[in-house]
């Protein structure tokens, strides 16, 4: 066993680190107030490589190791909650399913661009307003083949990124028939005619990744615009959130990180009854907690990003690390605020921010409810 | 064009240095490259993205000075070389010069050597002028924009006072200000490339040179006197009254 990043991911994480703290950390606070995407720091992200972590270098991406990609997504969570989400959505769900299951002429129109940071960023839709969690039966945005075009009609909700893609991939039925081979996926760019992305929902926090409903009136795409086999969507995109499982636990770790660090620096300037609160044992204790959680949920992630650049199985070890990183994320948090008093609940300190952002961790990209069924299932299968 | 850009490692910025039995320790801060070097990694691959060519990050330093040319590299640079020999003790800004300058032949070709405006560390900002002197080449100090037409550089130099255009013809020493341009940030793929480069290191023997002698040593090295500093807070009732009181120790203490 070897428990050391190797001189790659340490001089990777380190540059998105320091890119996170001068581009995207002091603007956090903005962005969650005015409810505004930060262009900025991310135009800036396609030259170092951030908005490409799943796309081959031959399409204009970095093509990193699972591993360097969830420090790249904890380091961004590490500096704002908002920023990486998005990002982390652009590159495991919105160009990864391109990467791995798209024509060459898929890849080669819409890979580079959203690489860059010239363009703008990738997107899928898969909720409905009566689909999240059950896609299998809950999915009614329906394709239709005619002649040499899909038309497209339905509607999604909650898709992360809507308003800032160049395109939107979304998770159609293809086969009245249903079952687990009745879903295909496909590429909307977000000018076609018919398609209509709502304004952006009002949420808790995240204020700054755009989420909305889309509806889809007679949306007409080529036949070519189809990503992957048709009818294996649902296939597809159980693979793809498996990916996006470690990206969210990654997002966790970094969000818990940036709140600990708060609490420790408040504890050592504030003072009661004489004397600094870290030199208070209630304090220690939740510090002390929270230091080892963190470290807990770090190693959960990495294992399952490990096992995934190995390729082996790793479905259960994502779904466990997303359970524990989101809902430690929500405990450190939360014990952040409780360190720093009426302080923490103030916007004036970041770590209100912070719980407000990790709530979503325990829901988006799969609940914690099914992460655990994902768990039991294959625990009870194994046994 | 085959541009060097010459870099050192230093401590961070952050460090906290303290004197101690005549040495400087940072104790375990982490050493980067030098900040201002950055700038000149940024300058000389502005220089071969306008003009084409390559960009060889050079260094003298110790063996761990190899993760400031990793950073070169990762930021764009072809290749880098390192400079160290167990055999060199403390340099001085003139013994770095005439190791510098006894590289920069042997790599061959060079037609411009580029040099962040100081260091970190000692900062007097001479080995770019003495390694200019040692080569025999036209110094274009504080660039803030440079560009190279038919053999021959022209800089806008930047200082307090104003601006200054001045040229040289090739091979030069050019050393690069802030307004050069934001370093770029180091992308996946150059620290792809920097993680698995093998840098060659050059010794006094590989140079045909002997250690410098310094014509520069430092007699002693003290921190500063700390200062007694008594902290006195000014009350009254009103902020205007408290106001009133700081006035009147400002104008008694002839701090004004």
């Amino acid at each position: 066993m070897y428990f050391e990043l190797n001189e790659e991911q340490r001089m990777w994480q380190k540059t998105v680190h320091d890119f996170v703290a001068a581009e995207v950390k002091p603007k956090a606070r903005d962005i969650d107030e005015t409810a505004t995407f930060n262009w900025d720091a991310t135009r800036k992200m396609g030259p170092i490589g951030l908005l490409g972590l799943s796309i081959p270098e031959e399409y204009g991406g970095a093509g990193v190791d699972a591993i360097s990609a969830a420090i790249a997504i904890e380091e961004l969570g590490w500096g704002c909650g908002s920023t990486a989400l998005a990002i982390a959505a652009h590159n495991g769900l919105g160009t990864a399913p391109i990467s791995l299951y798209a024509s060459e002429e898929l890849k080669k129109r819409w890979l580079p661009l959203v690489a860059s940071g010239r363009g703008k960023l990738g997107s899928l839709a898969l909720t409905e307003p009566g689909a999240g969690s059950d896609l299998q039966g809950g999915v009614r945005t329906r394709a239709e083949k005619v002649g040499n075009e899909w038309i497209i009609n339905g509607s999604k909700m909650w898709c992360t990124n809507a308003s800032i893609a160049e395109y939107i991939i979304t998770l159609v039925r293809t086969n009245p028939a249903g079952g687990s081979r009745s879903l295909s996926m496909i590429l909307v760019p977000t000018n076609t005619p018919g398609l209509r992305i709502a304004p952006a929902e009002k949420k808790m926090g995240l204020k700054g990744s755009p989420t909305h409903e889309v509806t889809y009136e007679d949306v007409r795409v080529p036949l070519d615009n189809l990503i992957g086999e048709a009818n294996r969507g649902l296939h597809q995109t159980l693979a793809t959130l498996d990916g996006g499982r470690i990206s969210i636990g990654a997002l966790s770790v970094g969000l818990a990180q940036a709140a600990y660090e708060a609490a420790i620096e408040y504890s050592k300037q504030r003072h009661t009854f004489g004397k600094p609160l870290a030199e208070h044992q209630a304090i220690q204790f939740m510090l002390a907690d929270a230091a080892t959680e963190i470290e807990a949920a770090r190693l959960l992630i990495y294992r399952a990003a490990w096992l995934k650049q190995e390729g082996r199985p790793y479905s259960k070890e994502a779904a466990m690390g997303k359970l524990y990183a989101t809902e430690m994320a929500e405990r450190v948090s939360r014990n952040a605020i409780q360190i720093h008093g009426g302080y923490g609940y103030s916007r004036e300190y970041p770590v209100e921010r912070i719980y407000r952002d990790a709530r979503l961790m325990t829901i988006g990209e799969g609940t914690s409810e099914m992460q655990r069924m994902v768990i039991a299932r294959q625990v009870l299968l194994n046994d | 064009m085959k541009i060097i850009v010459c870099i050192k490692q230093v401590p961070d910025s952050e460090a906290k240095v303290v004197a101690a039995d005549g040495k400087a320790s940072w104790g375990d801060a982490p050493l980067v490259i030098n900040p201002f070097d950055e700038y000149a990694v940024e300058g000389a691959l502005q220089q071969k993205e306008a003009q084409g060519g390559e960009v060889i990050a050079l260094c003298l330093g110790p063996e761990t000075a190899k993760e400031a040319l990793k950073h070169a590299l990762a930021m764009g640079s072809d290749s880098a070389i390192l400079v160290s020999d167990p055999a060199l003790g403390a340099v001085d800004s003139q013994g770095a010069a005439k190791l510098l300058a006894a590289a920069i032949p042997k790599i061959g070709g060079v037609e411009m050597v580029v040099f962040g405006r100081q260091t970190l560390d000692d900062g007097t900002g001479l080995t770019i002028a003495q390694t200019a002197r040692v080569l025999g080449w036209p110094l274009l100090s504080f660039a803030g924009a440079i560009k190279v037409d038919g053999g021959k550089a022209t800089v806008e130099r930047v200082f307090e006072e104003g601006k200054q255009t001045i040229s040289a013809s090739l091979p030069a020493v050019v050393s690069v200000v802030q307004s050069i341009g934001e370093p770029r940030y180091p992308s996946f793929m150059g620290i792809r490339k920097a993680s698995k480069a093998v840098i060659p290191q050059w010794s006094l023997a590989d140079l045909g040179v002997t250690a410098p002698t310094p014509v520069v040593t430092r007699a002693a090295l003290d921190n500063p006197p700390s200062r007694d500093v008594t902290c006195e807070i000014i009350t009254g009732e009103t902020p205007a009254q408290i106001a009133e009181a700081l006035a009147e120790k400002i104008l008694a203490e002839k701090v004004l």
